[in-house]
Order: C-alpha cells, then sequence, then structure tokens
C-alpha cells in the first residue's frame, strides 16, 4: 500500500486541517499573543503591555466574581446533575419489583419511557430551554410564582433571576434540568452491562441495596462517571454557562453581577467594550482554570479507583 | 414547579438510606420482599415525579403559545379560553420565523455535510496510515475538545471579518465544520480502527487507488459510524447559539436560536408574547419529534462519545 501513499495523505489532510488550523488553532494562539497587547479590537494598531493586563485583571473585582461563579458551576454542576443522575438510573435498572422467577435485580416497569422523557430537555437548544425558564422564572406574571400564589403561598414571590442570591442558583437548576437526562441514558446503559449475578451474590450475603449501589454499581461505572464528570464541567464553564447567563438574566450578568461568569465576561469585554486585548487575557484565565478542572478530576478520579 | 431549584430533589435522596436501613438489620427473605415493595413505590414515586417535571414545561409552553396575550399575564396556568391559531401565523410570517428557518437548514446542512466529509477523510488518514506527525496532528484535532471556544472566538471574529465571511451563511458552515472537527475525527478515528483491513488491501490489490479505496470501500463499511458522529454534529450545531451571537451579527441571516432571543428582546416592546410562544414551541417540536422517531439512533449518536 506504498504507491503514492504521501500524496493522498496530503491530499486528504490538507482541507481539514487547513481548515482546523485556520479557524481553530491560530485564533487560539493569536489570542495568547494578543493578551499581552493594548488591542481594542476596533482600530488595528496596538503595541505590547507586557504583563498588564493580567495586573489588570487581578484587581478588577467583577473577574474575581467571575471566576467565583465559573469554578461553582464546573464543581456543583457536575456534582448535583451526576448525583441526581446516578441516582434516577439506578432506580430505573434495580428499583424494580422482583418478579417470580426473574432476576434478582430488575428494572422498573416503563424505564424505557422515563429514558425517553428524560432525554427531551438535550435535544432542545440550551437557548431555547433558557428562554422558556426565564419566563416561567417572571416574578409578576411567571409560572412559577403564579404556581406558588395558586397553592395559598402569596407570601412566597421571590423576585427569582432580580434577586441577586438567588439568580445564580436559578440559573444552574436551569442547566441541572436540562442535562441530568442525557447522564441518566449513559449511566443506564453502563448499569445495564454489569451482570446481574454480582447483586444476586451481594443481596444473598444479606448486603441492602444502597450497599450494592456503593460496592459494585459505582465502582463498576467509575471511568463513565469520570469522563461524565469533565465533560459537564467543561460545558458548565464554556457554552452552556454563556448562554444561560447571556439569554436570562439581566444584564447581561444579573443584578449586581451576581451571575455573570468568565465566558460571558469574555464576550462582554470583547464585543460590546472594545477591549478585545483585557479579553483575552480572562480568556486565558478560563482556558487555565479549564485544563486545571480536567486534570485535578482525572487526577483525583485515579486515585478513587485503586481503592477497589 | 418549584422543585426545580437546585436543593429541592435532596431530601428524596437522603431518604433512599431510610427505606433501606430495616432491610439491613435481620436481611431474611420477608424484610427482604417487603424492601423490594418500598423501593419498587418509592422508585416509581421518584421517577415519575422527575418525568412530570421534565414535561411540564414543555406542555405549559406549548399551551401558552395558543392563548391570548392577556390571559398569559395573568393566569399562566389556565387552559386557554380558545385555540389562538392566530399566534402561529404570525410567529411564522411577521416574526421571520420562516426566514430563521431556511437559515438554519442551510447552515447546518452545509456544514452537516462538510464535517462528515472532511471528518471521516482526516480521521481515516490518522486511524490508517502510518506516517511523522499522525500522532501530533491526532493530538491537535483531540486537543479542541477541551479548549474553551470563547478564547478563540476574540481573534476568530477578526480573522473571519478579514476574509469577508462575517455576516455570511457560508463563512458561518465553515466555522461550523471546523469546531466540528475535534470530536468527529477523535470518534471516527476510533471507527476506522476497528474495521477490517483485509478488504481495503484487496482492493487496494486489485488496482483501486487509495481514494476509490475510501470512497467506495471503506466509507460504506462505516456507515453506522457516520450515522452516530452525524446525528451528534446534527444537533450540536442546530441547536449552537454561542458561534452565531459572535459571528453572525447581521439580522436577515439570524439562525433559529439567535432569532428567538432576539424575539424575546425585542418582544419586549411589541408585547407580542403569545407570537414569541409559538416561535420557540416551533422551533422545538420539529426537533422533539424527530427525536421520538429516531430515539435509539439518537441516544446512540449523544452517548457515543462519552463512553468511548
Amino acid at each position: 500500500m506504498q504507491h503514492g501513499k504521501y500524496r493522498f495523505i496530503v491530499g486528504f489532510l490538507a482541507m481539514p486541517l487547513g481548515l482546523y488550523a485556520l479557524f481553530v488553532v491560530w485564533p487560539f494562539i493569536q489570542s495568547i499573543y494578543y493578551s499581552f497587547t493594548d488591542w481594542t479590537g476596533l482600530s488595528p494598531d496596538f503595541k505590547m503591555v507586557g504583563l498588564d493586563n493580567y495586573t489588570r485583571m487581578f484587581d478588577d473585582k467583577i473577574f474575581w466574581k467571575s471566576l467565583q461563579h465559573s469554578l461553582l458551576f464546573a464543581v456543583l454542576l457536575p456534582l448535583v446533575t451526576i448525583s441526581l443522575a446516578l441516582f434516577f438510573s439506578f432506580m430505573i435498572n434495580v428499583g424494580g419489583r422482583r418478579r417470580r422467577g426473574g432476576p434478582v435485580v430488575s428494572g422498573v416497569r416503563g424505564s424505557s419511557f422515563y429514558k425517553i422523557v428524560y432525554f427531551f430537555p438535550q435535544v432542545l437548544s440550551i437557548a431555547i430551554v433558557a428562554l422558556l425558564f426565564a419566563f416561567a422564572y417572571n416574578p409578576d406574571s411567571g409560572a412559577i410564582n403564579s404556581l406558588l400564589r395558586g397553592i395559598g403561598l402569596d407570601s412566597v414571590q421571590p423576585l427569582w433571576l432580580g434577586d441577586p442570591n438567588l439568580a445564580l442558583w436559578c440559573v444552574m437548576a436551569v442547566l441541572v434540568w436540562s442535562t441530568v437526562g442525557f447522564f441518566v441514558v449513559l449511566f443506564s446503559a453502563g448499569m445495564a452491562s454489569i451482570p446481574a449475578d454480582l447483586y444476586e451474590a451481594a443481596l444473598l450475603d444479606g448486603a441492602s441495596r444502597v450497599t450494592t449501589f456503593f460496592r459494585i454499581t459505582l465502582p463498576l461505572l467509575w471511568d463513565t462517571v469520570q469522563s461524565g464528570w469533565v465533560y459537564m464541567g467543561i460545558l458548565a464553564l464554556g457554552a452552556e454557562s454563556f448562554a444561560v447567563v447571556q439569554i436570562m438574566t439581566t444584564g447581561p450578568g444579573g443584578p449586581d453581577y451576581s451571575t455573570t461568569v468568565m465566558v460571558l465576561y469574555v464576550y462582554q469585554k470583547a464585543f460590546r467594550d472594545g477591549q478585545a486585548a483585557y479579553a483575552t487575557t480572562i480568556g486565558v484565565a478560563l482556558l487555565v482554570v479549564t485544563l486545571a478542572f480536567a486534570a485535578i478530576v482525572m487526577r483525583l478520579g485515579r486515585r478513587e479507583r485503586l481503592e477497589y | 414547579m418549584k422543585t426545580t431549584k437546585t436543593p429541592a430533589p435532596l431530601p428524596a435522596e437522603s431518604g433512599a438510606p431510610v427505606t433501606e436501613v430495616d432491610g439491613t438489620s435481620a436481611g431474611r427473605s420477608g424484610r427482604k420482599k417487603k424492601e423490594g415493595h418500598v423501593l419498587n413505590a418509592f422508585s416509581h414515586g421518584v421517577l415519575i415525579l422527575w418525568a412530570f417535571m421534565v414535561v411540564m414545561p414543555l406542555l405549559w409552553a406549548v399551551m401558552t403559545s395558543f392563548k391570548d396575550d392577556r390571559s398569559i399575564f395573568s393566569s399562566p396556568w389556565s387552559l386557554p379560553d380558545k385555540l389562538h391559531f392566530g399566534n402561529w401565523s404570525r410567529a411564522w410570517t411577521q416574526a421571520n420565523m420562516s426566514d430563521y428557518f431556511l437559515n438554519t437548514i442551510l447552515v447546518v446542512g452545509g456544514s452537516l455535510i462538510g464535517t462528515l466529509v472532511l471528518g471521516s477523510m482526516a480521521a481515516y488518514v490518522l486511524a490508517r496510515f502510518d506516517f511523522p506527525g499522525n500522532r501530533f496532528i491526532y493530538y491537535l484535532f483531540i486537543g479542541g475538545m477541551s479548549f474553551p471556544i470563547m478564547l478563540a472566538l476574540v481573534p476568530l471574529f477578526y480573522v473571519v471579518n478579514n476574509m469577508g465571511l462575517l455576516n455570511t451563511i457560508h463563512g458561518l458552515i465553515l466555522v461550523y465544520i471546523a469546531y466540528s472537527l475535534p470530536f468527529t475525527v477523535f470518534f471516527l478515528t476510533a471507527f476506522f480502527r476497528t474495521l477490517p483491513t483485509s478488504v481495503a488491501e484487496a482492493a487496494f490489490v486489485d488496482g483501486a487507488s487509495h481514494s476509490r479505496t475510501f470512497f467506495q470501500i471503506m466509507l460504506p463499511m462505516a456507515k453506522p459510524g457516520l450515522i452516530s458522529v452525524g446525528i451528534f454534529n446534527f444537533l450540536g450545531q442546530w441547536n449552537q447559539y454561542m458561534l452565531p451571537t459572535v459571528l453572525n451579527t447581521d439580522p436577515d441571516k439570524r439562525v433559529l436560536t439567535q432569532g428567538l432571543v432576539q424575539l424575546a428582546v425585542s418582544q419586549g416592546y411589541k408585547g407580542d408574547w403569545s407570537g414569541l410562544f409559538a416561535g420557540l414551541v416551533m422551533a422545538m417540536l420539529p426537533v422533539l419529534a424527530a427525536y421520538i422517531v429516531f430515539q435509539r439512533q439518537v441516544v446512540q449518536g449523544l452517548t457515543a462519545g462519552a463512553l468511548k
């Protein structure tokens, strides 16, 4: 298979690699370079300013707020989403009633129905989901407060997205709502491949179902959980949090910057305030946070796995 | 609806061990059976509750899209007094939903084909041919999956602008392709490695060129993988919000997600909320319908990457 091999390789790689280099790799390299300049983005002139942008960033209160929120997203969102999803998928796959002569553990009736329904939000655009919930959260005429009034809780009428203490949690709840289903389906596929004899043996030995979850299901599913964690964290730091915060909260960024996240702050600095160089500086910080997050999860996960 | 708040599901979770405790203490079959029943009822309860929370907002949106503006605000939960189909036709014509649909179909159609063709070409070469730099190019592609896209978008805006591709459909298509390549190459490289080599070698011995072998032998063999990654990319590109928000600011070229967000802003002045809800539902339904029909393939496509 040597004849014309290199010509073929070059011919096939040229287009995809060229496109990728031009639109993805080159901008990444450029943006790191721009973070050391005073480029506004509005005019082509700029000069090197050394670490000025970085010192400015460390004094920028809004940057610290956005970093705090992004970290909260990266840590809390996967934690809540994955715990809920593990819980639901365990119920779906192991929570069923034992049928006479059937296997020891079985799925609940209608398990495929649950999996189909839970997956609904995953196929919708996060932008549409965010718009929908922005209406539901509306304090005067939104579905949530009107429901609260309907069940007699007239005194409990939070401002939701308008309340600086609540807004961030409201935004996070929407992300949890829209991603749990994906992980339920993912973990269900993993759980289905765990042999039933393992559960049978454990239950015969007197283990409760909760014990089987922590001793059998979770360890055997650990790889999937770990990669799901990284995947969710990267989404929570990037595109997903941008869409929900930008669409749902006023400003955007919430009352008193209470929901601003790094990815939104980059966008605003570059395309609203005409401070492209400073925006790339925050972007570099976001890059560092993302890579550190992935590295930490992989590292912690590896140690955890050795215990079993 | 209040239960969508993050902390709410926690009681359910901490409730799980309580039902299990007496099962462990004795561990004989009578108790075991009871435990099974309690668990079964409990899991059904929890699962139905979440299914309800997933479906409720979507049904609420459908219902609201048939109401008139006044009742949307005065009584968000009441059924429509009559079906106001006018909302839907207003959204389709006056609110430009038809244009948004057309733009989205053009952009996603073009970029989906481009992604699959270029992605499979690159993946095939990387999976099947040994040449210096193979690993480097592979990891260059893979690295794109974990980098925060927003960082590259700041310079990318000016790269695209300088090439005269800003606010054009084909410019957006090229960018979509470039940003879909990392996952596509990652997935298809793994897939091409699993295919048998003998068929391609036989074709080559019979005098087929490398590219003919690829298009006539390997691509048809890779069809299942192409379908999975195609569905993944279709949903990702159809639902894309961040890339068009930055790179496609011309009102006439807006894609669906952007258009809806813009509509939500402008309807604030016009007060045509029912039209907006009709637009939202209009954008939701085709994707949900397609998901229900191709449910198995969609789930496989979306979870395939995380399971690798």
